[in-house]
């Protein structure tokens, strides 16, 4: 497990949903699309271009998350940004 | 039930106007975040954990089955098929997207519904008792005073921007089924020494990190003078509330620093000066206009049908478990109140998917006369049911997974949303919900236990109302674990009062035998057919401590 992995987490401006930034910038609705940055320099400049990205009005409230290797899966460390990645845990007759 | 008006229609359309050209101005990027959050908010639009979710106003938890089909086809159209109903009689959509809230809110206004004031720092929907006009204790029908006031506070320039939210809550009953003593304003319909019907004003009620049994600042309030009065209340609020910090921006925190003698003398003093206001004087040819919109229905003379009934129940025991919790009697003969309830073993509280929508508002047209209620405990009402269709309605109901016998018994749980959906929330609250509900599942059980009520919550804030829960469930977040603390001896109704806390916080998996110890220590303790709650005012929470923890368990906090 690396802990000190982060990705940039965020609500996309039309529908809300979950998104993830991408290495090329785009934003993108699985975690393992997402760019991931292995050190402190990395996670700012990610951070840096998502709050460009708000300021554009694609996404809202972006924030770092940091994540780990589970299984070969990346998931998000805290409980809360992981039913954030994964979706509510209950009604899930009703995903997507 | 109230329907709009011409002024109605116009200031509904003309507000969805508006927020559509807002939606557009920050979809373009006109309108930063910080600029539209609170006009997305004042039409009852937040951003949470996965979506956008909209709470649409149910105006003291009245739906007609026209209403509640549209609410079907919203959920269909725009959402996931499923809706939330709330503590607050409103229903709340998880899945929905900016660019398409201002079509919902056209669709709702179809039908006479909207988002107006579902949130944001003014006067919310106004709640009231689920039973209103049907009753038998009823001292009178509170609606056309709901709808007065609903009225006088939307859009009500001076409090569009108060220090925070602000919640009223009227009952014209002798039994408190609304939680009216912890609302910042609560009124009860009450007769004086003379036989006249007023207001009991009770002020400074509420949950959340500061919970307060709100305090009764005027003992009756002749009826004239309701809106001059709340006029009154509302500026001294406004004038005096925290707008320093929003944890102590309620009213309960003014009203108890004050204290309820001082705060009742500002508002005596800020009253004289207004109370003969002619705006604030309601004439009554517009009262009576609105009573009218709550005259009882067409009932059908019907003779008491409760001997038949008997008849029905002595040869089917799961119909009588059914009449046993959730019918309750009515006013009228040969009618009777029924409770849906939305707790069937391992659902979500409250939720109702799209398609059992359409299905009540077609049962509630064949059974109820087209209307129906949600109640503060997040479950639908059928207000004027005839005693002789108890048995084919129940039936129907069954097929559906709405008759669970269980109104008012420990699986009767309120749950918020908590940190399934809601980004204030610490822990998740339905899961542990449903795991009460799956542990606690058999009818004679629930019978053997009689009243209590669990009522979870997924952080301070209290949605859940757990410190009013006879047992209450807080989630605490630790170190990225959820844990779940006990309250005991919590009451929303006339008797309120707050639970005390029982001990450490214990994990999810140890809250349904956690229940478990509790019930059984309270069936070890009670008296003849006491209630939990009587039985845990007479002994205290020692006994339940030591049947949780165990005897020689030293609590830390």
């Amino acid at each position: 497990m690396d802990a000190t992995e982060q990705m940039v987490l965020a609500n996309r401006l039309t529908d809300g949903r979950v998104v993830f930034l991408a290495a090329d910038g785009s934003w993108v609705d699985d975690i393992g699309g997402g760019a991931v940055a292995a050190g402190p320099g990395t996670a700012r400049d990610l951070l840096a271009a998502a709050l460009q990205a708000e300021s554009r009005n694609v996404v809202v409230e972006p924030y770092l998350i940091g994540i780990r290797q589970v299984a070969g899966q990346r998931q998000p460390v805290a409980w809360r940004e992981a039913i954030r990645a994964a979706g509510p845990t209950v009604r899930t007759d009703q995903a997507d | 039930m109230y329907r709009y008006d011409e002024f109605d229609h116009t200031l509904v359309a003309e507000r969805i106007a508006t927020f559509r050209r807002q939606v557009g101005r920050r979809l373009s990027g006109d309108l930063t975040e910080d600029q539209f959050k609170p006009l997305r908010l004042m039409n009852g639009l937040y951003l949470q954990l996965h979506a956008y979710m909209l709470r649409v106003n149910i105006p003291y938890g009245c739906l007609s089955s026209r209403q509640l089909r549209q609410l079907a086809h919203i959920a269909r159209r725009y959402d996931r098929s499923f809706g939330h109903f709330t503590t607050r009689q409103n229903i709340q959509y998880n899945w929905i997207r900016l660019d398409e809230t201002p079509d919902i809110l056209a669709a709702l206004a179809e039908v006479e519904m909207n988002a107006m004031q579902s949130s944001g720092n003014c006067v919310r929907n106004i709640t009231a008792d689920q039973f209103a006009g049907r009753a038998r204790e009823e001292i009178e029908d509170p609606r056309p005073w709901c709808e007065l006031i609903r009225q006088w506070s939307i859009l009500h320039p001076e409090f569009s921007y108060l220090p925070r939210k602000f919640k009223i809550a009227v009952s014209g009953a002798t039994v408190d089924r609304a939680a009216v003593k912890f609302h910042d304003v609560g009124l009860y319909l009450r007769r004086n020494a003379d036989g006249v019907v007023g207001f009991e004003v009770i002020a400074g009620g509420g949950q959340g990190r500061l919970p307060f049994v709100g305090h009764t600042i005027r003992e009756w309030l002749a009826k004239d003078d309701l809106l001059s009065y709340l006029e009154a209340i509302l500026r001294i609020y406004n004038l005096g509330g925290r707008r320093d910090n929003p944890q102590k921006a309620r009213i309960k925190v003014q009203v108890n620093a004050l204290g309820p003698d001082e705060f009742r003398r500002l508002v005596d003093e800020e009253w004289e000066q207004i109370r003969q206001s002619p705006l604030l004087a309601v004439p009554r040819a517009e009262i009576d206009r609105i009573a009218a919109y709550f005259a009882d229905p067409a009932w059908a003379a019907l003779p008491d049908a409760s001997a038949a009934v008997a008849g029905q129940r002595l040869v089917d025991p799961a119909f009588d478990d059914w009449c046993r919790n959730n019918v309750v009697e009515h006013r009228t003969p040969g009618y009777a109140i029924v409770n849906l309830s939305l707790k069937s073993p391992g659902i979500a509280p409250g939720d109702l998917t799209a398609d059992q929508m359409d299905k009540v508002a077609e049962l509630a047209e064949r059974f109820s006369l087209g209307e129906l209620r949600v109640s503060h405990r997040q479950n639908l009402v059928f207000p004027d049911v005839q005693q002789r269709e108890l048995h084919s309605l129940w039936q129907e109901l069954r097929k559906l997974s709405l008759a669970t016998p269980n109104i008012g018994k420990l699986t009767d749980i309120i749950a918020c949303p908590g940190l399934d959906f809601c980004a204030l929330a610490n822990t998740r609250a339905i899961p542990v919900a449903q795991d009460i509900s799956r542990h606690f599942s058999d009818a004679a059980v629930l019978q053997d236990i009689g009243e209590l009520t669990i009522n979870i919550s997924g952080c301070m804030n209290a949605c859940g109302h757990h410190h009013v829960g006879h047992i209450g469930i807080l989630g605490v977040e630790k170190n990225g674990q959820e844990f779940y603390q006990l309250t005991l001896g919590g009451s929303s109704g006339e008797d309120a009062s707050l639970g005390d806390r029982l001990g450490r916080s214990i994990s999810a998996a140890e809250v349904p035998p956690a229940i478990d110890a509790i019930v059984g220590r309270y069936k070890a303790l009670r008296l003849a057919d006491e209630r939990f709650l009587d039985t845990y005012r007479r002994v205290g929470i020692e006994p339940f401590k030591e049947a949780v923890y165990g005897p020689r368990t030293r609590e830390v906090a």
